[in-house]
C-alpha cells in the first residue's frame, strides 16, 4: 500500500501524460506519439490505484477479470468498425463514459466510507453535491449519447422531433435537478437520489431529440463535453487530480469543438440546442418547384473529359461520400489524373461529414496524404485559379446563397467558393436540397454539370473513362 | 486559517480548463475526429472510481449493492479505454505523408 501522498503525485503525472496526449495532436507527426502518452498515463492510474487501496483479496482477481471482458469488447469494437461509421461509435463511446460516471456515484452513494465521503446517510455535504451533479450530467450524457447513436445509426430518423412546450419542459426539468440536489443534501434521502438520476435521463432524451441529422457534429462535440465534466464532478468526489485535471480538459475540448461547429455553420449555440432546424421548409420547396430553372447534367463521359483536359482539380468530399463509401474508388480517380499531371487538391468545410474531422479520416482510411487536404480558409482562394471543382457528397456548404441571400437560413454561414471554377461537376443522386432544406444555386449555373448517380458508382465510370 | 482541500482542487480544474482551451486550440483540424476519440479514451480514467468502489467488497462478500455497481462501471470504462485508444491509434496510422507513400 502507497500512502495518499505518494498516489497523488502518480495521479498528477497521469494528468500531465493526458494532457502530453492532446498536445500530440497538433500535428499528425507527433499524434501517435501523443497517443502513447495517453495509454501511459491511463495504466499509471490504474495500477496507482490498485496499489493505493492496497486490498490483494478475491475482489482484485474479480476486478482484473472484468477489465480483461471490457478491454476486449473494446479491443474487439476497435479493430471491427469501419471508418465511416466513427461518428456512431463515438457517440456510443460517449454513452459509456456518461454510464460509467453514474455507476460510480451511486456507488459511491450506497458505499461512501470506502471513498472516505462519511457514512451513509450522513455523507459530507460537498461530496454529495459533487456527486449529485457528476451522477446528473454522467446520466444526461449517457442517453443523449444513446439517441445521438441511434439517429447516426439510422435506427432513428434523423428528422427533428419537437413538440409544443418542449423548452418549457426541459426548463422545468433542469430547475428540478437543482431542487431535488439541494433537498438530497438536506435529508440524505436514497429516493431522491433516484429520482435526480431518473430526471436527468429523461432531460438527455429530450435534450437530443429536436436536433436535426445536420446538426449533428454540434451534438457529438456537446457530448464530448458533457463527459468530461460528468468526470469532472466524480473527480471532485473522489478528491482524484487525474480525474478532475482530464475532466476540465475533455470538458473544454468537447466547448471548443462545439464552438469551432456552431460558427462553421454561422449558427448561434443556443439555437442548435433548442433544435428544430431543418425540419419542415417543404412548403416553401414546393412553391420554388414551379419555377424549375434548367440544369445541365451529364455523365461519366463528360466529366472524365472535363478533367482529363484540366490542369488543376479541387476535390470537394461531403457527407455523400460518406455513405456512398466511395473515399478508395476516389482515391483511385485522383490518381489517374496525376498520372496526367494534373494538380489535385482536396477542400474541407469543417461542418463536412457527422462530426469534427470526419472527412479527414475517410480521406486517410483511403490513402489521401494528408498534406495534400486543405481545410476551408486555406483554399478558398484557390477556387478562382483552378479549372474543375468536382463536388462529391457535399452540399449546403457550396452554396453561394449563404453570400447572396440575406433571407437564407444559412446566410453568413461560410462556404467554399466552389462556383468560381470554370467548371463545376457536381455528384448528387437527384436535385432534392440538403439537410437544410435549401435549393442549391450551383446546381442552375452555367459552368455546372450535375452528374446525377451514387457517388460511388459515379467515380468508378469515371475511373473507366479516364482510362 | 487554512485553506479548504477543495480550493485546491478547484484551482487544478480551473488551472486544467486554461490548459485544456490552449491546447485543443492548437490541434489541427484534420485530427478532430482523433481529439474525440482520444479524449473519450482519457477520460476513462472514471475507471479510478470504479475499482476503488468494486475492490471495496472483502473476501467473504466480493459482491455488494454499492462493489456490483462499481464493477459493471468497470467493464463499462475498460471498453472506452481499450476501445478508444486502438481506434485512436488506427486512425492515427492513416495520415501519411505525400513522401511515405512511394513504396
Amino acid at each position: 500500500m502507497i500512502s495518499a501522498n505518494l498516489a497523488a503525485i502518480f495521479y498528477l503525472v497521469s494528468g500531465i501524460l493526458f494532457i502530453l496526449a492532446l498536445r500530440g495532436l497538433s500535428s499528425p507527426d507527433t499524434s501517435r506519439q501523443g497517443n502513447y502518452f495517453g495509454i501511459a498515463g491511463m495504466i499509471i492510474a490504474i495500477i496507482v490505484t490498485f496499489f493505493s487501496i492496497g486490498n490483494f483479496s478475491t475482489s482484485l482477481v474479480y476486478v482484473i477479470i472484468f477489465l480483461v471482458i471490457g478491454g476486449a469488447i473494446g479491443a474487439f469494437i476497435a479493430f471491427k468498425i469501419p471508418m465511416t461509421a466513427m461518428p456512431e461509435l463515438v457517440a456510443g463511446f460517449h454513452s459509456l463514459v456518461g454510464l460509467a460516471a453514474v455507476f460510480v456515484a451511486i456507488a459511491a452513494f450506497l458505499n461512501p466510507s470506502a471513498f472516505n465521503l462519511g457514512n451513509v446517510g450522513d455523507i459530507k455535504l460537498a461530496s454529495l453535491i459533487e456527486m449529485s451533479i457528476g451522477a446528473a450530467v454522467g446520466a444526461i450524457t449517457f442517453s443523449g449519447s444513446i439517441i445521438a447513436f441511434l439517429k447516426l445509426r439510422g435506427i432513428m430518423s434523423g428528422a427533428p422531433i419537437t413538440f409544443s412546450g418542449q423548452h418549457i419542459l426541459n426548463l422545468i426539468l433542469g430547475i428540478g435537478i437543482f431542487v431535488l440536489i439541494f433537498y438530497l443534501c438536506k435529508t440524505q434521502s436514497p429516493n431522491i437520489f433516484w429520482m435526480v438520476i431518473s430526471i436527468s435521463f429523461l432531460v438527455g432524451v429530450l435534450l437530443i431529440i429536436p436536433i436535426g441529422g445536420a446538426d449533428m457534429p454540434v451534438v457529438i462535440s456537446m457530448l464530448n463535453s458533457y463527459s468530461g465534466w460528468a468526470a469532472a464532478g466524480i473527480g471532485f468526489t473522489l478528491e482524484n487530480t487525474a480525474l478532475i485535471i482530464t475532466g476540465a480538459l475533455v470538458g473544454s475540448s468537447g466547448a471548443i469543438l462545439s464552438y469551432i461547429m456552431c460558427k462553421a455553420m454561422n449558427r448561434s449555440f443556443v439555437s442548435v440546442i433548442l433544435g428544430g432546424f431543418g425540419a419542415d421548409n417543404s412548403t416553401d420547396d414546393k412553391k420554388e418547384k414551379k419555377d424549375q430553372k434548367p440544369v445541365k447534367s451529364g455523365n461519366a463521359e463528360d466529366a472524365a473529359f472535363l478533367m482529363k483536359n484540366a490542369s488543376s482539380v479541387i476535390i470537394v468530399p461531403g457527407y455523400g461520400m460518406a455513405v456512398a463509401q466511395a473515399q478508395h474508388a476516389l482515391r483511385e480517380m485522383v490518381d489517374k489524373l496525376k498520372k496526367n499531371d494534373i494538380k489535385v487538391t482536396y477542400a474541407i468545410h469543417p461542418v463536412a461529414g457527422r462530426m469534427p474531422g470526419h472527412m479527414n479520416v475517410l480521406l486517410a482510411e483511403a490513402n489521401v496524404p494528408y498534406d495534400e487536404v486543405f481545410e476551408l480558409e486555406d483554399i478558398n482562394n484557390d477556387f478562382a485559379n483552378s479549372d474543375v471543382a468536382f463536388v462529391i457528397g457535399a452540399n449546403d456548404v457550396t452554396n453561394p446563397v449563404a453570400k447572396t441571400d440575406p433571407k437564407s437560413p444559412i446566410f453568413g454561414m461560410p462556404v467554399l467558393d466552389v462556383e468560381k471554377c470554370k467548371s463545376v461537376l457536381f455528384v448528387k443522386r437527384s436535385l432534392s436540397p440538403g439537410y437544410a432544406g435549401i435549393d442549391n444555386e450551383l446546381f442552375y449555373k452555367d459552368n455546372t454539370l450535375m452528374l446525377f448517380a451514387d457517388a460511388k458508382k459515379m467515380t468508378e465510370d469515371i475511373v473507366k473513362n479516364l482510362e | 486559517m487554512e485553506i479548504d482541500p477543495f480550493i485546491f482542487r478547484l484551482s487544478i480544474f480551473i488551472l486544467s480548463i486554461f490548459i485544456g482551451y490552449y491546447v485543443v486550440w492548437s490541434v489541427t483540424p484534420s485530427l478532430h475526429t482523433p481529439l474525440m476519440s482520444v479524449t473519450n479514451a482519457i477520460s476513462s480514467v472514471i475507471i479510478v472510481g470504479a475499482i476503488i468502489a468494486a475492490l471495496a467488497g472483502t473476501s467473504e462478500s466480493v459482491f455488494n449493492t454499492s462493489s456490483i455497481f462499481g464493477f459493471i462501471a468497470i467493464i463499462l470504462a475498460a471498453i472506452n479505454i481499450f476501445g478508444g485508444f486502438l481506434v485512436t491509434q488506427r486512425m492515427l496510422q492513416m495520415y501519411k505523408k505525400k513522401k511515405d507513400k512511394k513504396k
